[in-house]
């Protein structure tokens, strides 16, 4: 045993340009596949994030179409409902179109009671709602241009044109990392009254509602009471897990998450391509030292085992590397790609997919000069050398 | 007590591996070449065989016959009463792994292992523990007087110091026959002597049967009979006067 390691680990550090060549294939290949992974989590962190007890209702028509503010009343009455907030999807531009970041007008009073994953401070909280034109800014999002409590923030709109002015009072803090903390959160109250003004066909309306129901297992008869309720009104609803709301605002981008992940499969076939003819090649330079082992009276799995340990090893240590990587290269991302990606946390199952994606290409790389070797003719190896 | 015991007095009648109507051919593009036809002969307890003729006259392919890593087409192989040409390959491989030496004319060491780690190799396939295969391998080393050379790796040896380590592998599991296909013909004059020289003592000393196969006449010398193989038949054995 001791000589059979001793064999596999001296045997991969043979020809060293061609291992350090072929474990740096494997560590690009599973690195980016690793990143890939990541993004496409991160696309889907809301879905993740969701809130089981938490519906959202939203206009039947589709999701930019809003519904009235009224509407809250009579949700609040649907037996279930334990608590109602709403929210309206503002969209302004920050100085420049690229600095993108979501804004979101909310109720004072209830917004943050129903999302408890966005921490926010007490006396932060008290002073958004004593002032109209307070706003409470994200982590990332204060990071990023460097806003601090005080500061005046510009928005200009496009659903709602003209200039919004916000007066930052706190900062909030996400529960977990994978919260976001990009987002800025101003008051409903003070959009609707200077909508009243300035365009009154927008005031009195919300993006969604969010419903947060008392009993985990009367979601679906809840979200079906609410919908009843609007039934044959002037803005029918629809009502749907918080999750299955994120998913469905997902599909709208599903082809690129679909190429994301094909691209991410092709380039671990590459590796395996590569790698496959790497070992076949090594395996066929020891042709006579495999027949060699055979005359000693070494069986053809023994042989297989030396070629299958060998290309594993190799997988494997490039794996460890692009493992490490990951997440250092995953924080450069989303420096660089700023509000893009909210998170970019590599997950644990990320990384054991990267472990299983790499295994896979050591013992599929392995299969066919395995199968030679253990089959090679003593005679005719044993000629290779002459 | 001796690792490695003598295998029995020579004596002229004993008789260790038979060989009766052994016939080998290969097929090349259709065509049947025969390589040996109906061979019969007996290899004796403690014989130093050297099997001589011209390049192609399939010395080699008859000495891999007797090695059991070639089967033959028609014919037995008995070695102490059981025929080798009828036992599946897995059981071949024991039989060769408990029975047989092998000396090659380009050594088969293996690159990545040191001369030490070489000659254990076989005693890896044994029930030995790690101790005694090392004091094994050391003794065999020893034996073919390469002491001071166990840890050093194929590539920092000269090729007589290389068959010399590849002697020692094949001779560390004690096996019943040692068998050698032209040990002499990668080798300078002086290192070709030296490793005759062992084999020998090995054959002297010790008892050990040994087949070499050699189109050195010089090296033929060495042993204590020849035969000659020419187009595919065998001559009378011609036994070597010794000091
Ligand atoms: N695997 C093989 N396939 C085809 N022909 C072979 C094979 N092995 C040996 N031969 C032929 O058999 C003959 C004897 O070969 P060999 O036993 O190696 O001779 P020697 O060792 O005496 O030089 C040669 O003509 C050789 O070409
Ligand atoms: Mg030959």
């Amino acid at each position: 045993m001791m000589q059979f390691f001793k064999l596999v680990a001296r045997n991969s550090l043979r020809n060293r340009l061609r291992s350090a060549l072929t474990v740096a294939g494997i560590v690009a290949a599973i690195l980016a596949f690793g990143l890939l992974q990541t993004i496409v989590e991160a696309w889907f962190a809301g879905v993740d994030g969701a809130v089981a007890s938490r519906l959202i209702t939203r206009n039947s028509i589709s999701f930019s179409s809003p519904l009235p503010r009224a509407y809250e009343k009579r949700i609040r009455e649907v037996d279930g409902v334990r608590d109602v907030t709403f929210v309206t999807w503002f969209g302004g531009i920050y100085k420049d179109a690229k600095n993108f970041f979501p804004q979101y007008a909310v109720d004072s009073a209830s917004y943050f009671r129903m999302y408890p994953e966005n921490v926010v401070p007490e006396d932060v909280l008290r002073e958004f709602q004593h002032d109209r034109r307070g706003a409470i800014i994200g982590r990332k999002l204060a990071n990023r241009f460097g806003l601090k409590p005080g500061d005046v923030v510009q928005l200009e709109g496009t659903i709602y044109p003209g200039p919004w002015e916000f007066v930052v009072k706190g900062i909030f803090d996400g529960r977990d990392p994978k919260i976001d903390t990009t987002q800025l959160f101003f008051r409903w109250d003070y959009l609707n009254e200077t909508l009243r003004m300035r365009s009154k066909a927008q005031a009195e309306q919300v993006g969604v509602f969010v419903v947060d129901v008392a009993d985990v297992n009367r979601v679906a008869e809840v979200s079906e009471a609410i919908d009843h309720t609007f039934r044959n009104s002037f803005a029918e609803t629809r009502t749907e897990t918080e999750r299955a709301f994120q998913i469905g605002f997902m599909k709208q981008t599903e082809s690129i998450l679909i190429s994301i992940r094909v691209v991410s499969f092709v380039v671990i076939f590459i590796i395996l391509s590569v790698m496959a003819n790497t070992m076949a090649m090594t395996a066929r330079e020891r042709l006579a030292e495999y027949a060699t082992l055979k005359v000693l009276g070494f069986g053809p799995g023994y042989v297989a085992s030396l070629i299958l340990a060998e290309s594993v090893v190799l997988a494997l240590v490039g794996a460890a590397v692009a493992i490490w990587l990951t997440p250092l290269v995953a924080a450069q991302i989303a420096v660089l790609t700023k509000a893009l990606f909210p998170t970019l946390v590599v997950s644990k199952d990320t990384v054991a997919l990267q472990a299983v994606a790499a295994l896979t290409v050591g013992v599929l790389s392995a299969v066919f000069p395995m199968w030679r070797a253990s089959r090679v003719n003593i005679i005719e190896g044993l000629r290779a050398v002459g | 007590m001796s690792i490695l015991p003598r295998t029995g007095a020579a004596s002229g009648a004993d008789v260790l591996i038979a060989l009766r109507h052994v016939s080998k051919s290969y097929r090349r593009g259709g065509q049947i070449i025969p390589v040996v036809s109906d061979i019969t002969f007996d290899i004796r307890r403690a014989e130093f065989l050297a099997l001589m003729g011209p390049s192609g006259s399939g010395k080699s392919t008859l000495l891999n016959l007797i090695a059991g890593i070639d089967t033959p087409d028609g014919g037995s192989i008995t070695m102490g009463g059981a025929d080798i040409t009828r036992l599946p390959e897995a059981e071949l491989a024991d039989w060769r792994a408990a029975n047989v030496g092998f000396i090659f004319q380009f050594y088969n060491l293996m690159p990545v292992l040191t001369a030490l780690e070489n000659v254990e190799l076989p005693l890896t396939l044994t029930r030995l523990g790690r101790r005694d295969r090392r004091e094994r391998a050391l003794l065999a080393l020893d034996l073919v007087g390469l002491s001071d050379r166990v840890r050093h790796f194929p590539s920092e040896l000269s090729g007589g110091q290389q068959q010399r380590v590849a002697i020692a592998r094949a001779i560390v599991t004690d096996p019943t026959v040692l068998v050698a296909d032209e040990p002499t013909g990668d080798l300078d004059r002086q290192s070709a002597e030296d490793v005759l020289a062992i084999m020998q003592r090995l054959n002297r000393e010790m008892g050990k049967t040994i087949v070499m196969v050699t189109h050195d006449r010089r090296a033929a010398e060495h042993a204590r009979s020849i035969m000659q193989l020419e187009k595919g038949e065998l001559s009378q054995r011609v036994e070597l006067p010794h000091d």
